[in-house]
């Protein structure tokens, strides 16, 4: 039953094999089970079980959608109205919101079945999920292995079967990423196609709300049911959603123009078996009709750089507000105000996130703000130019999603600017606002490889009916890893 | 050695507006701690601002008003520092690319020249929260009904000179807030808020000396005595062969003295950048000319009109436009009562006098300006002297009804029937055949005598100038 | 660029951080590296680009002045650390 996708089980219960009650009460039983991956931070059995009997009795009205019934996870990121939202950090440990994200209200009222949070990278700052203050978590496919971050935990949670799908945010790649590192599939819509409303903020000009799961199809259901209208986040964009599986169906890889940047086949530090299994990749679209081309992305190798000054800055900003006067954590018994702030958040925050605090903190301070800050926004227009340019040649560009498979558990956790590095062929994405996801793509040493396809601007549809096109002829997505009982 | 002051005011005019200018919350002063701090205004986490349309234009009003350039695309920066009044860590407020460029305004100084003082800019920016700090045992108690209201701040060029011209443009841009009702005005609950950058230079000297920023001057006295004090402090210190350096300082009303605010971090590092949040503002011209369209007319403006159309003086006419208010109130007398000069008199007279006394507002007065057009019809129809109108004034504003009220019940009516003065007056000078005879020998000015022996006889209401007509010819016949 | 101790120290201050003494030491060592490796940004030519704040070539959404929020003072502050008559409470500030 697991192995199931969302289209799968939705049909199983339409024709009555299955109820949610049971599905959920499977998932519930399976997370138990899986506990050592560590992809959870809380299970809520009683809501997800009456959620479930609810989804039941609307289907039983006759009211059911394509997600009525399936249990999903959220990344702990999203405020959960009386549900903890831990963001993965201690500062937020019993953190109880009044509200719930715009994503989760969104995915409730289609009918979807919420069973947990999902564990997290501190404040979605990582790429392997071992910042997270509630510990790592391990890829199923490998317990040694990262999971990649920092929606380790939603990841690894639908690699494993846990879940058939679950909600992420991706920042410089949080979606794609470990999806790529964990088998999955995994899609970061364009900058404004999800309203960002009860995300707890990283870096506002970059974060964006998107699905993981089984499929690209699976992906385009998701989607669908997060996207939308929303007037509490200004920068979410108002038109309307598409019908994503129609367009999806309705793209076809004969004629679809492929590029293949040049800097990213050529760059350094790529492993050789994730350069040959995107070779592999190119040809299956080849084979399946697509015009593949070499194109060029000059300024993509800036991106990193670009990211970490612009990411930290915004973060050291959106991060202020942790304070311990409103919410959060509160040292115990401050002298002073100056006491108070400097412990809170002292106490609060892990390593990396203090790291970046401060990196952003001297990019955005006097004499600096130009060399930095400045600069690097100046770089982030030309990273977007490459892009406009190339789609005016290409309907969608493909590549390796990650450098490498998951990498060993605390291999990087001790070098930063290494780390930073795993993420080299997903931050300028998101620099750029494009929407762009990863499909599994074959295995290097018994660790799945991620395919990334990047589209244009709203061009979700053609970009997920890519996708799709190459899961008709490749079974990739339909591997899973033995499941340890 | 002679100095100079040179004076910038950073005037803060919270705008009118119904709710937060980044959330939904109500913006209504004085309500219980917290009622009206929204999830937003609380920086919660996932909490995101969204714009107020409404300040948007009042910040618009203000640039045309100002004759300033209004930025087709400005920017909102966060400005980053840490205090427990600020939920977020950081106000959001404008930088680079602020709503209202450079304009100005005119003013008025005491010798009665005028004086144009250029507007830097304008910004939309939130307010902050307050601090209480008495009520708590050992600790603050932090109040944010305040976060989060909209705020324009209006920065001028450091061109006043004295104090006088400093409140003078205070005074100015605070009847203008309220004419283009952007702002109610209300310093007491800091609807209206001034912080003044002040320095010295000698007479001569092109640069600028170093300045210091004061605060809390949260009235026109103040802003006058703080700016007056400090110039005196600056020019006192280099005198004694000392250096003015650049620091915040605070206002103390009760010994009239600005203090150093020691102890408080003094070189901030705010770290502006654009907020990441928010796109850039966009103010397209048909939006600016629909708001010029709905401009009420301007101070200057209407003075110039009611000079012209009312022959009112320029002082009388300064007056009258002091408030949006008190010049319909004067318009909607001389509409009723059809005579500037003597509607003038009245409101700027007797009823300001009132007002002043019984700490009113136009906008409060018991007598509205129909009934007070009606008190002046009846001095015009010559039914009441303008002496006993003043006792007819004061009925009414009691309470005892209108003009034509007061003066039945009372039996004010002036007397004008010629032939009961006559009678009067033949009385009066039988009375009197004493001064008849010194009059006739040349004391004339035993004139007035008889004329209050008349105005006595007839309780005030005969009309003096048939009196004296009637006297004249009596007593010189 | 090397970043010292001393200047962690500063930036800590800036950003409210409490910091211990080796962890000043090893972020300092972090710190530099992080700004070696985004150095390499000086080599772009950049001259006459005008910078990128957001990713959407769009203007800003206003919202009409409606009041949207009711009171919700209780709800908020059950999770506050500490508060007493409604108001959020921190050590006294000196002003």
């Amino acid at each position: 039953m697991h192995d199931h996708t969302i289209a799968g089980l939705a049909a199983a219960l339409e024709r009555g094999e299955c109820s949610s009650v049971e599905l959920t009460r499977a998932a519930l039983e399976r997370i138990g089970q899986a506990a050592d991956l560590n992809a959870f931070i809380t299970v809520t059995p009683e809501s997800a079980l009456a959620e479930a009997e609810a989804a039941d009795a609307a289907r039983a009205r006759g009211e059911a959608g394509p997600l009525t019934g399936i249990p999903i996870a959220h990344k702990d990121i999203f405020c959960t109205d009386g549900v903890r939202t831990s963001c993965g950090s201690r500062m937020l440990e019993n953190f109880v919101p009044p509200y719930d994200a715009f994503v989760v209200e969104q995915l409730r009222a289609a009918g979807a079945v919420s069973v947990g949070k999902t564990n997290m990278d501190e404040f979605a700052m990582g790429s392997s999920n071992e910042t997270s203050y509630f510990g790592a978590v391990k890829n199923p496919w490998d317990r040694q292995a990262v999971p990649g971050g920092s929606s380790g935990g939603s990841a690894a949670a639908v690699a494993a079967g846990l879940v058939p799908a679950a909600t992420g945010t991706d920042t410089g790649g949080s979606i794609r990423q470990p999806a790529a590192l964990t088998g999955i599939s995994g899609l970061k819509p364009t900058y404004g196609r999800v309203s960002r409303y009860g995300i707890v903020a990283f870096a506002s000009s970059l974060d964006q709300a998107g699905p993981m799961a089984s499929s690209a199809e699976d992906l385009a259901i998701l989607l669908e049911g997060m996207a939308g209208f929303d007037r509490r986040d200004s920068t979410c964009v108002d038109r309307p959603v598409p019908d994503y599986r129609a367009q999806m169906v309705g793209t076809d890889l004969r004629g679809l123009r492929v590029g293949l940047p040049r800097e990213f086949i050529e760059a350094e530090g790529v492993d050789a078996e994730v350069s040959s299994g995107i070779d592999a990749a190119a040809q299956a679209l080849r084979d399946a009709g697509a015009e593949v081309r070499e194109i060029s992305l000059p300024n993509a190798g800036m991106a990193v750089p670009v990211y970490y000054v612009i990411a930290p800055a915004e973060a050291s900003s959106n991060l202020s507000r942790f304070d311990g006067v409103r919410y959060g954590h509160r040292c115990d018994a401050p002298a002073d105000l100056e006491d108070l702030y400097k412990r809170s958040r002292g106490e609060g925050f892990g390593e990396e996130v203090k790291r970046r605090i401060m990196v952003g903190t001297y990019a955005l301070s006097a004499g600096y703000y130009d060399a930095y800050y400045h600069k690097a926004q100046q770089v982030r227009r030309l990273v977007q130019q490459d892009f406009a340019r190339a789609f005016e040649s290409v309907d969608v560009i493909a590549g390796p999603t990650a450098p490498s498979t998951a990498f060993p558990l605390g291999e990087k956790a001790d070098d930063p600017v290494q780390m930073y590095l795993s993420d080299i062929f997903t931050i300028a994405v998101n620099l750029a606002g494009l929407p762009a996801l990863s499909v599994p793509a074959g295995f290097g040493g018994g660790r799945p490889i991620g395919l990334q396809l990047i589209g244009n601007h709203f061009d979700e549809g053609r970009l997920l009916g890519a996708a799709h096109g190459y899961q008709q002829v490749t079974d990739w997505h339909r591997q899973r890893p033995v499941v340890e009982e | 050695m002679q100095f100079e002051a040179v004076i910038g005011l950073e005037l803060h005019a919270q705008l009118a507006t119904r709710t937060k200018i980044f959330s939904g919350a109500p913006t209504a002063y004085g309500a219980e701690a917290n009622r009206q701090a929204s999830a937003i205004d609380l920086g919660m986490p996932g909490m995101l601002p969204v714009l107020n349309e409404q300040a948007v234009h009042y910040a618009i009003r203000l640039g045309l008003a100002l004759d300033a350039e209004v930025a087709g695309r400005s920017v909102f920066a966060r400005k980053n520092y840490f205090y427990p009044d600020l939920p977020k860590g950081y106000q959001i407020s404008q930088y680079e690319l602020p709503v209202v460029g450079t304009g100005h305004l005119e003013i008025e100084l005491d010798d009665g020249t005028r004086k144009r003082i250029g507007v830097t800019r304008a910004h939309l920016e939130e307010d902050a929260g307050k601090s209480l700090h008495e009520g708590f045992a050992r600790m603050t108690g932090i109040d944010l009904n305040r976060a989060g209201t909209p705020l324009l701040e209006i920065v001028s060029e450091p061109e006043l000179r004295s104090a006088r011209e400093a409140v003078a443009y205070m005074k100015k841009m605070h009847s203008l807030v309220r004419y283009l009702r952007i702002c109610d005005g209300n310093m007491q609950e800091g609807s209206f808020r001034c912080d003044a950058n002040v320095s010295v230079r000698p007479v001569g000297e092109t640069r600028f000396g170093t300045r210091a920023e004061l605060k809390n001057l949260n009235s026109f006295r103040f802003v006058e005595r703080a700016i007056n004090f400090e110039i005196e402090r600056q020019i006192e210190l280099i005198e004694e062969g000392g250096e003015v350096i650049q620091e915040t300082r605070l206002f103390d009303p009760d010994r009239g003295e600005t203090r150093s605010m020691r102890g408080k971090e003094q070189a901030h590092d705010y770290r502006y950048f654009p907020d990441p949040d928010l796109l850039p503002l966009e103010i397209t011209p048909a939006l600016i000319n629909a708001v010029r369209d709905e401009l009420p007319e301007l101070p200057d403006a209407k003075s110039e009109r009611f000079q012209r159309d009312y022959g009112l003086s320029a002082y009388d006419a300064g007056v009258l436009t002091g408030s949006r208010e008190l010049a319909d109130y004067f318009e909607a007398v001389v509409a009723a009562a059809g005579d500037a000069k003597l509607s003038a008199n009245w409101v700027m007279g007797e009823l300001s006098g009132a007002l002043n006394k019984a700490g009113l507002e136009i906008t409060q007065s018991p007598i509205d300006a129909a009934t007070l057009a009606g008190l002046l019809l009846r001095i015009r129809d010559e039914t009441i002297s303008g002496k006993i109108a003043k006792e007819v004034f004061e009925a009414i504003w009691d309470g005892e009804g209108d003009a034509d009220a007061v003066i039945n019940a009372r039996g004010l009516r002036q007397v004008t029937d010629n032939t009961a003065i006559e009678a009067m007056v033949e009385e009066a000078i039988a009375a009197n055949p004493e001064q008849l005879e010194q009059y006739r020998a040349g004391k004339t000015k035993l004139m007035g005598f008889f004329v209050g022996q008349v105005m006595k006889a007839s309780g005030g209401k005969a009309n003096p100038q048939q009196v004296n007509e009637i006297l004249k010819r009596r007593l010189d016949g | 660029m090397p970043i010292d101790a001393n200047e962690v120290g500063q930036i800590a201050h800036l950003a409210r951080l409490s910091l211990s003494e080796p962890a000043s030491q090893a972020y300092a060592r972090n710190l530099s590296e992080i700004l070696d490796f985004v150095e390499q940004l000086g080599a772009v030519d950049t001259e006459g680009v005008e910078p990128l704040a957001h990713p959407l070539e769009m203007t800003q959404r206003l919202r009409p002045d409606e009041p949207t929020e009711s009171d919700e003072r209780e709800r908020f502050q059950a999770i506050a650390p500490a508060t007493e008559d409604g108001h959020y409470l921190v050590p006294r500030v000196i002003e």
